[in-house]
């Protein structure tokens, strides 16, 4: 028999993560704190609503983009806490998910050969995505001491003439990190330089801890060349509806509708409904929550200190990113052995590329009465490491 | 911070000070002042322990009742609400818009034990107008907390 299948998917290194998933299964009384999603339910008002949608038979396919209905609401959204306009009709794109938006925005834009540069440590999807949409991932290594944001002269030392996207990922998984607006500011200068795209991937815009999330769209000259990717998975606790967003030009959209139309069909529908109720009534349940994740990344951030291990103060996501350089081991040698002598799971900062070497993510998407058992379990691996030195 | 402050120790009154002033980003002596100062005006008015009693042997019995009254001339409810809630039994007295004026929530040990409270205390009460008891089954939910259930964490353990 022929060789069935295709040399860019074989190619196609599988998830650091996939590793330490495959072990923490097999034991069951592991503490873990390596899960990348909301410890909350969705909240009841929003559940209900998906459930009255299929009580009443809304079980039917809704048009490519998405409900009419859901994307005014999500342009009203965007209106309200980043103050842009999107046209609901024509800018906007309904997706199973953020991950959705950011593989039909790389199949829509490049063509063979061209750069995309994915700064990292980031979210595991965006080069494999590359890959597969004939691109050439390119990465920027970002740097704890710029608490892991994307500075001007990063960006352009990684620009060739085949440059054509850079994925922004902020806030950040693994990292925390955001972008303030300064921040912003000044890489859009050079993204406008350059004549290059973005992908800004702000699936954790409404967990930030300092001000309200600025979104590169806010900055002058930006929307028009800008894929804003955002969803309901963090902010509304809803990761296994599958429901996510893409804005931008119309040209853009238009290209990604027609892919996600062949490919996807259109996204679930009693998700579009249940996201309807959460974009109109469910603020207050994104505020309760943000102020609870609020809690645990402060307890963290001084259980850290009190421990001595090093860590920059992230200000965004559910995530801290402590460096653990002084044990003189891999992130991956540290994990394992914590887990195996502690019980406790948390990922390697490889997993996320690798420049995420010497580090960990330790996700707060769980109670404190949670965190505190494990971190007591950190702060005695930790000791016992200090004694072996 | 005031109101951050008692939306956190309203679902968890034993977290500690110093834990407090971590969680909330603030020093403190100033969580020591400000609750201090609740309890001064009255505000936090106790720390209670929530307890599923049905998970116990000790048996008891927990009622609401509906009370209609006639209001009394420059008093209104309020000097029959005191009578009623002297009581110890007593558990809380609410003044009530609608079909009846007071909701009353009483403990008791057994049926008998409310029912002679009812009808040798309440109804006896020149006031009072009538009752109605109702008994309480099952708690499912209490003080916002799910009584029924127990949190499981279903989520895949580790996940990018």
């Amino acid at each position: 028999m022929r060789n069935p299948l295709a040399d860019k998917v074989v190619e196609i290194k599988p998830s650091g993560i996939r590793k330490f998933f495959d072990i923490v299964s097999e034991m069951p009384d592991a503490i873990s704190l390596g899960v990348g999603e909301p410890d909350f339910d969705t909240p009841w008002h929003i559940r209900d609503e998906g459930i009255y949608s299929l009580e009443k038979g809304r079980t039917f396919y809704t048009s490519n983009a998405g409900l009419k209905e859901l994307r005014e609401e999500i342009c009203r959204y965007l209106k309200r806490r980043q103050g842009v306009k999107y046209d609901p009709q024509k800018e906007v794109l309904i997706t199973v998910g953020g991950s959705e938006g950011i593989d039909a925005a790389l199949r829509a834009m490049l063509n063979p050969g061209e750069e995309v540069l994915i700064p990292q440590p980031s979210y595991v999807s965006y080069e494999p995505c590359t890959v597969l949409a004939g691109g050439v991932p390119v990465v920027i290594e970002l740097k704890a001491e710029n608490e892991f944001r994307l500075t001007a002269e990063e960006l352009e030392e990684a620009i060739t003439e085949k440059t054509k996207i850079l994925i922004l990922p902020f806030p950040n998984n693994p990292t925390g990190a955001i972008m303030e607006r300064k921040d912003l500011e000044e890489i859009a200068k050079v993204i406008e330089k350059h004549d290059l795209f973005v992908i800004s991937d702000e699936i954790y815009s409404e967990l930030t801890y300092k001000e309200k999330h600025v979104s590169i769209v806010e900055i002058p000259g930006m929307q028009e060349r800008t894929i804003l990717i955002n969803g309901f998975s963090k902010a509304y606790a809803m990761t296994g509806w599958r429901l996510g967003y893409a804005c931008g030009p119309k040209a853009i959209i238009e290209q990604m509708t027609k892919i996600h139309q062949f490919a996807i069909m259109c996204a679930p529908t009693t998700s579009q409904y249940a996201a309807v109720e959460a974009l109109r009534n469910g603020d207050d349940d994104v505020a309760e929550m943000r102020e609870a994740y609020n809690q645990r990344r402060r307890y963290l951030m001084h259980a850290f200190k009190e421990m001595g291990l090093e860590c920059f103060e992230p200000f965004g996501a559910f995530y801290v990113f402590p460096c653990i350089k002084e044990f003189g081991m891999t992130s991956d040698e540290f994990a394992t052995r914590f887990l195996e002598e502690e019980k406790v799971a948390v990922v390697p900062g490889t997993a996320f590329g690798d420049c995420g070497e010497g580090f960990l993510r330790i996700s707060y998407a769980y109670s404190l009465e949670n965190l505190k058992v494990a971190i007591e379990k950190l702060a005695n691996f930790v000791e016992k490491l200090r004694k072996e030195n | 911070m005031r109101e951050r402050l008692l939306s956190i120790i309203e679902k968890n009154s034993r977290v500690d000070t110093k834990e407090l002033a971590v969680i909330m980003g603030v020093e403190e002596i100033d969580i020591v002042n400000e609750l201090a100062a609740l309890e001064n005006e009255g505000i936090i008015c106790g720390y209670h322990t929530m307890i599923d009693w049905e998970k116990t042997s000790i048996d008891k019995v927990t009622a609401l009742i509906e009370v209609r009254v006639t209001p009394q001339r420059g008093q209104g409810f309020d000097n029959i609400a005191e009578r009623i809630y002297k009581y110890p039994e007593v558990n809380s007295v609410y003044l009530i818009s609608g079909g009846y004026d007071l909701l009353i929530t009483l403990e008791g040990k057994s049926l008998k034990e409310v029912s002679s409270f009812v009808s040798d205390k309440l109804s006896t009460l020149d006031t009072v107008l009538s009752t109605a008891t109702h008994f309480i089954l099952k708690k499912y939910k209490d003080h916002g907390t799910i009584l029924a259930k127990k949190y499981e964490d279903t989520r895949e353990k580790v996940t990018p």
